[in-house]
């Protein structure tokens, strides 16, 4: 079948593959590197700078501002920004309280509404009684649970987890829902033939069907925690409990009026949410070695 | 009683009827069907799309209810009036349509399945065992792979396996070779005649492919369109073991000109119905 699988690659990919003999991890890298999706990737990136460079001089240059851009600082500048700030510890505590509010809301929503949602899926008087309310919760914005959140927890750092939780939490139990119910009946049929108890097909059928969908809904959830805790570090203004965090970073430079530290800030999550991102597609590809085919 | 090898997988169906109620419009999918089939045989049920061919076999299976009439396996009842859903179990083992082996599991874990979660055998000796029948099978080297990485062909061979290791009774298989190509079909159909000629396992085969149907069976059932009864029963004469010269001999050429009337006129009559198909 490596005829088939040879058949799906690209003619620069397989022509790779016959001559790399380096063992298979190094490999695996160099392929990554040498991949024009890659370089194209890198040139996109180095384009985009260039181009906002451009636009964001052409005032001091010619004497007419671009739209919209020409007033954001240059990238050198935000780079200079960057420098200066990248030793204060200030900045990398920042990534750390954002990172710690994320990942303590993202883990405890995973944690509740992987099983909430797995409940949900295969119970029918336990989705009868518990999904009504959820669906009155779920279209509720997690930033207007900002109030009653501070109103419920003693410490502003709680009401910051909590809000963060609510935005991961009901996208993973939709996602887990949906996932379970779409499995194919035949699975089922099949497992239930060759005589699968309840827990076997739970373990064994349900469980790994669904994860798909979990990773799916943890993706999508990963980047709601970021967009919440922001806004949460935003409007608590980082208080003397709740302190620091990226979205009290932005907010406090706009304040001080240092536009292109607010770059560097925004920049900062965007960097957060991709390395987020790819941590838990990493995690997905070890746990579904099904799925990584070819 | 009847010696060992002959007296397994006899299946016996009488009168039965099933309705399907679906929002109050009663759709009658299979009406008054009695068929019996021997042990051993190899029994191709034909008809047109959504005749109510699979509505049997997922009658016998276990996946539907009947609304009336019995289903003897072996004598024993599955089902009947007191209990019109057979209980599911490894001695009827379905081959499903487009096939359904786990995604997520290896061929080799796929096919060790059932003996795993019976408790029969330990995950060792059930993935040695999966390994040793999955290389009878000519499928040795992909018993490691997963099957989105192998061919529909060896998924399906795979899937012949998965349901032989549980040394069932019956073999109930829904259409398995649909929408392959020829070439592959005539390949898929060689092993499973040699599956056949290696178990003589009972085998309940549904296709709506005529000549499929006379090359690898021992009876052809024609089925009427919804309603599903039986039209024609054709005996195939034709002797064992055979292999793709047997398609281009004078008797299988005459089988086909003798059934294919009865196939067409059902067709045309489910065309005009013009109904969507059942499950």
């Amino acid at each position: 079948m490596s005829e088939s699988a040879q058949n799906t690659m690209t003619h620069s990919e397989s022509h790779k593959r016959g001559d790399s003999s380096a063992p298979k991890k190094s490999s695996k890298l160099f392929k990554a590197l040498s991949s024009r999706t890659f370089w194209r990737g890198v040139i996109s990136l180095i384009g985009f700078v260039i181009f906002w460079e451009i636009c964001s001089r052409m005032k001091q240059w010619t004497g007419v501002e671009v739209p919209w851009i020409g007033k954001v600082p240059p990238p050198t500048q935000v780079l200079l920004a960057w420098t200066e700030i990248f030793w204060l510890p200030g900045y990398w505590e920042s990534w750390y309280l954002s990172t710690g509010r994320v990942f303590a809301g993202f883990i405890a929503a995973m944690v509740l509404g992987i099983p909430f949602g797995l409940c949900l899926a295969v119970n029918r008087y336990f989705h009868d009684i518990f999904f009504p309310p959820f669906e009155v919760l779920r279209p509720i914005p997690p930033l207007a649970w900002v109030p009653a959140s501070i109103v419920f927890w003693p410490t502003t750092e709680l009401s910051i987890a909590f809000v963060t939780f609510l935005g991961a939490f009901f996208t993973i139990v939709i996602n887990v829902l949906g996932g379970a119910r779409s499995i194919d009946i035949r699975y089922l049929r099949a497992a239930q033939s060759m005589g699968a108890t309840q827990w076997d097909l739970f373990r064994k059928i349900i469980l790994p069907g669904t994860l798909p969908s979990i990773f799916t809904g943890a993706a999508v959830g990963m980047g709601i925690t970021w967009e919440v805790v922001l806004a949460g570090e935003m409007i608590s203004g980082g208080g003397q409990q709740g302190g620091g965090g990226l979205g009290f970073f932005i907010w406090s430079s706009y304040m001080g009026g240092t536009v292109a530290q607010v770059i560097v800030g925004m920049i900062s999550i965007g960097i957060a949410g991709y390395l987020s991102s790819s941590l838990i597609r990493y995690i997905g590809s070890i746990a579904m070695p099904w799925r990584r085919l070819f | 009683m009847l010696d060992q090898g002959k007296s397994r997988g006899a299946i016996s169906i009488r009168n039965v009827t099933k309705i399907y109620d679906p929002e109050g419009v009663n759709v009658m999918a299979v009406d008054d069907c009695s068929l019996e089939i021997p042990a051993g045989e190899v029994c191709m049920i034909v008809g047109p799309s959504g005749c109510g061919k699979t509505t049997l076999l997922n009658a016998i299976a276990g996946f539907h209810s009947v609304t009336n009439g019995e289903i003897f396996l072996d004598g024993e009842m599955l089902c009947g009036p007191e209990k019109p859903l057979a209980e599911q179990g490894a001695d009827r083992m379905v081959v499903f349509q487009h096939g359904a082996l786990f995604p997520w599991k290896t061929l080799a874990e796929n096919v060790a399945y059932g003996p795993m979660v019976q408790n029969t055998m330990t995950k060792t000796e059930a993935l040695d065992k999966a390994g040793e029948m999955l290389a009878e099978a000519g499928l040795g080297d992909m018993a490691a792979k997963y099957p989105g990485e192998v061919s529909s062909g060896m998924a399906r061979r795979a899937e012949i396996v998965r349901a032989l290791i549980n040394d069932p009774k019956v073999l109930l298989l829904d259409e398995p070779y649909r929408a392959m190509d020829a070439l592959t079909k005539s390949i898929m159909h060689e092993s499973l005649l040699e599956v056949y000629d290696r178990t003589k396992v009972t085998i309940f085969f549904i296709t709506h492919d005529l000549e499929e149907a006379i090359f690898l069976g021992d009876r052809v059932v024609v089925m009427t369109t919804r309603p599903a009864k039986t039209k024609k029963i054709v005996d195939v004469d034709i002797k064992r073991p055979r292999d793709y010269t047997t398609l281009s001999s004078n008797r299988f050429r005459e089988l086909v000109e003798e059934t294919k009337d009865a196939v067409h006129e059902e067709a045309v009559k489910a065309f005009e119905a013009g109904e969507r198909e059942l499950a």
